[in-house]
């Protein structure tokens, strides 16, 4: 675990104090006039639902990019095949029997224990495993950063406001001419974005990176192929945003529909107890 | 006001246990019980409130069973809720919205309580259990809110025990032996956690408590005058059980728009971030419900003297029965009071806006210059302990009525009214 508050307190508090100061987190100034675009994302609103062939591709964008750095140790590959999750298949409502999921997790390396041996061994991952951890533990994280621990994304797009303009922003936002009042140290990077301006995650995502294949979404029981769109930064900040929306509310779309009903049902017991209150009332002035 | 019972056992075996227990009894009195004619909507929080308990308590027993209460693991297991246990999303967002809908709910009942006079004699016991219940209230959202584990909750805590360390002499080994530590750790997650799980026992306790004091004395009523006579009341059953019913699917409804399509609108961000010790929020700011009183605590530069007046600020409450002298109760025909009473609401929204912003920032509403967060909170803190400690006081003493209707019955049917429409309807 990269975060163990009791464990890493100490080992945590001297290299904090050599090093972090004033890094990635929250420094002040560095205002600017950058205008963050605000995506109309398809899972807003009432009716929203993630966008699965994007959210596919933003898997692996985070794949092939994010997952350098950067865990999501709150999911387990068989959580990508779940219902409602970019990778379910109608054919496999068990999601570790879901060949996506078996694949994905079989492209991971998990640390285990050999049953026979007792030797720590590394093996391709099951559906059942957790996404690994990148790094042994936060000061390895830290020293590999230039003093900064890459953040956990499992619940990312949760844990800022409009998380997902501010993922979207963050990873477009390098570009922006940085003001004279903002002062880098080396390995910091000019991010409006980012609350003081600076932040210790290079640029990530540039014309091209990701090669793109179609890719097959469930639509109404029918398998469909979605051609793969072209691989701009764009294109590819908006996938991740995707993949990462999911990621921190799985249950969103089975949330907002259940809340339809609910609510459609509470109005309707609500004006059938109106008129109840007003029979049971009708010959009492009150 | 509970009057004899007219309950009467129609079978044996009702009859039998009528004898040995009378439950029956109790519940049929309950339902039967008289009711003064003229309550209006402000009167279904209690209904509505009782109700938020038994949510937040079924909700709750759910989550502890699949909660793991250690700081490796407090954060990843509120996830696995969130993402693998069978309506665990549903079970965890209720838990959370739920406290502040509950919030929501004490708050107009007690505003409620306030504007009518509810406090009054008979009912100063009532009052006062309600006191009780809401400071328990208090005390259970706060460890609950600690333990997702998230930053908010490690800082929260981190900084509301704090103030017990401002205690004189003995603060410090005050504040240790609370979180079992130095600094808030596990003994504190795990301490908090038995201790939110025992604190609604005690409110569901004094909840009891809270309506048998009402039932033996009574409702009041908009109007503050006692039922007098059996045409100033209804049975409470059907003519409240609907009313109440209708209020609480109303309620349900917002409490579902809130469940279902906002359930972070009311939360911080900042607590989908692991608590980590080392890294301080930029803004450490309690759930709304609290935020008055957290502008009060920041109003004054001395720590000590500021947690002195949060405290105030609720010890006040109870001892409210002795401070309103006046012996007209429904502010209704109070016209002085009545005004006071308004701006008095006004100061409380205007203290939660403080404790949300920075108090150095200036307060954005054109005509008041510079005046800063820090400032407002200044006011409205006078405000509210000037409206206890002298307002009320003094307009017991000085103000004048408005004419009051001589019963229920008179103000809901005229002064030449006839006895049709008075019968409860069948």
């Amino acid at each position: 675990m990269a975060f163990k508050t009791s464990k890493s307190l100490i080992i945590g508090a001297i290299v904090a104090v050599a090093s972090v100061t004033g890094i990635a987190f929250a420094a002040g100034g560095g205002s600017s006039d950058y205008k963050q675009d605000h995506v109309d994302w398809s899972f807003n609103g009432a009716f929203g639902k993630y966008d699965r062939a994007a959210a596919q591709r933003g898997y692996k964008v985070y794949r092939e990019v994010c997952s350098s750095c950067h865990q999501l140790k709150h999911l387990a590959f068989r959580h990508l095949g779940d219902k409602g999750a970019p990778f379910y298949l109608e054919d496999f409502p068990n999601p570790n029997d879901n060949p996506y999921v078996k694949n994905f997790a079989a492209d991971w390396q998990i640390e285990d224990i050999d049953g026979d041996t007792g030797d720590v061994v590394e093996r391709p991952g099951f559906p059942s495993d957790y996404f690994p951890e990148i790094y042994p533990n936060a000061a390895a994280a830290r020293a590999s950063n230039g003093g900064a621990v890459p953040p956990d994304l499992s619940v990312m797009v949760k844990a800022r406001n409009n998380g997902a303009d501010y993922v979207y922003n963050l990873m477009l936002a390098y570009d922006a001419p940085k003001p004279a009042d903002v002062e880098l140290t080396p390995g910091l990077y000019y991010n409006p974005v980012m609350d003081g301006g600076k932040i210790g995650m290079p640029p990530q995502l540039e014309d091209g990176l990701v090669d793109y294949d179609p890719v097959e979404i469930m639509d109404h029981g029918k398998v469909k192929l979605i051609p793969a769109p072209e691989n701009t930064a764009k294109q590819m900040a908006y996938d991740v945003t995707q993949f990462l929306a999911w990621s921190a509310d799985p249950k969103l779309e089975q949330r907002k529909r259940t809340g339809l009903m609910t609510i459609l049902y509470l109005l309707i017991l609500s004006i059938l107890l109106f008129f109840s209150y007003k029979r049971v009332w009708r010959n009492v002035e009150h | 006001m509970s009057g004899p019972s007219t309950y009467e056992p129609k079978y044996a075996a009702a009859k039998w246990m009528d004898q040995r227990l009378p439950i029956i009894r109790m519940g049929a009195d309950f339902m039967t019980f008289p009711s003064p004619r003229n309550l209006n909507y402000w009167y279904t929080f209690g209904g509505i409130l009782a109700l938020c308990l038994v949510v937040q308590i079924l909700s709750g027993v759910i989550l502890a069973m699949h909660y793991v209460a250690d700081v490796d693991k407090a954060f990843a297991s509120v996830q696995r809720i969130r993402r693998d246990v069978p309506f665990g999303w549903l079970l965890q967002s209720m838990h959370a919205v739920g406290a502040s809908m509950f919030f929501l709910a004490v708050y107009m009942h007690m505003f409620r309580g306030l504007y009518y006079g509810s406090y009054k004699a008979p009912r100063e016991v009532i009052w006062i259990l309600g006191c009780a219940i809401y400071l328990a209230m208090m005390a259970t959202a706060f460890l609950g809110y600690t333990l997702p584990w998230g930053q908010m909750s490690f800082w929260g805590a981190t900084v509301i025990t704090g103030f017990f360390g401002a205690v004189p002499v003995v603060g410090e080994s005050l504040q240790e032996w609370l979180l079992g530590g130095y600094s808030v750790d596990n003994a504190t997650l795990n301490r908090f956690f038995a201790l939110h799980y025992l604190l609604p026992f005690v409110i569901a306790a004094l909840v009891g408590l809270h309506v048998w004091a009402l039932h033996h004395v009574g409702q009041n009523n908009p109007i503050g005058i006692s039922a007098k006579t059996e045409s100033d009341t209804l049975s409470f059953h059907p003519f409240y059980t609907v009313k109440d019913a209708f209020a609480i699917a109303v309620f349900l409804v917002i409490f579902a728009i809130f469940l279902f399509y906002l359930p972070d609108a009311l939360g911080h961000a900042d607590n989908y971030i692991e608590a980590d010790a080392l890294k301080t929020p930029p803004h450490i700011v309690p759930e709304w419900y609290f935020l008055p009183f957290y502008a009060i605590l920041r109003a004054v530069p001395s720590k000590l003297f500021g947690i002195l007046l949060m405290l105030g600020a609720i010890v006040v409450l109870f001892v409210l029965p002795w401070l309103d002298t006046h012996k007209v109760r429904s502010m209704r025909f109070r016209p002085i009071a009545k005004w006071f009473f308004l701006i008095f609401i006004v100061m409380c929204f205007l203290l939660g806006w403080c404790g949300a912003e920075t108090p150095d920032n200036v307060v954005p509403v054109i005509g008041l210059g510079k005046m800063t967060f820090y400032t407002l909170s200044q006011i409205a803190t006078l405000y509210y302990f000037a409206y206890f400690l002298i307002i009320l006081p003094v307009l017991g003493l000085v103000e004048k009525p408005i004419k009051r209707p001589d019963s229920i019955t008179k103000a809901v049917l005229g002064d030449s009214h006839r006895d049709a429409g008075l019968a409860p309807a069948e």
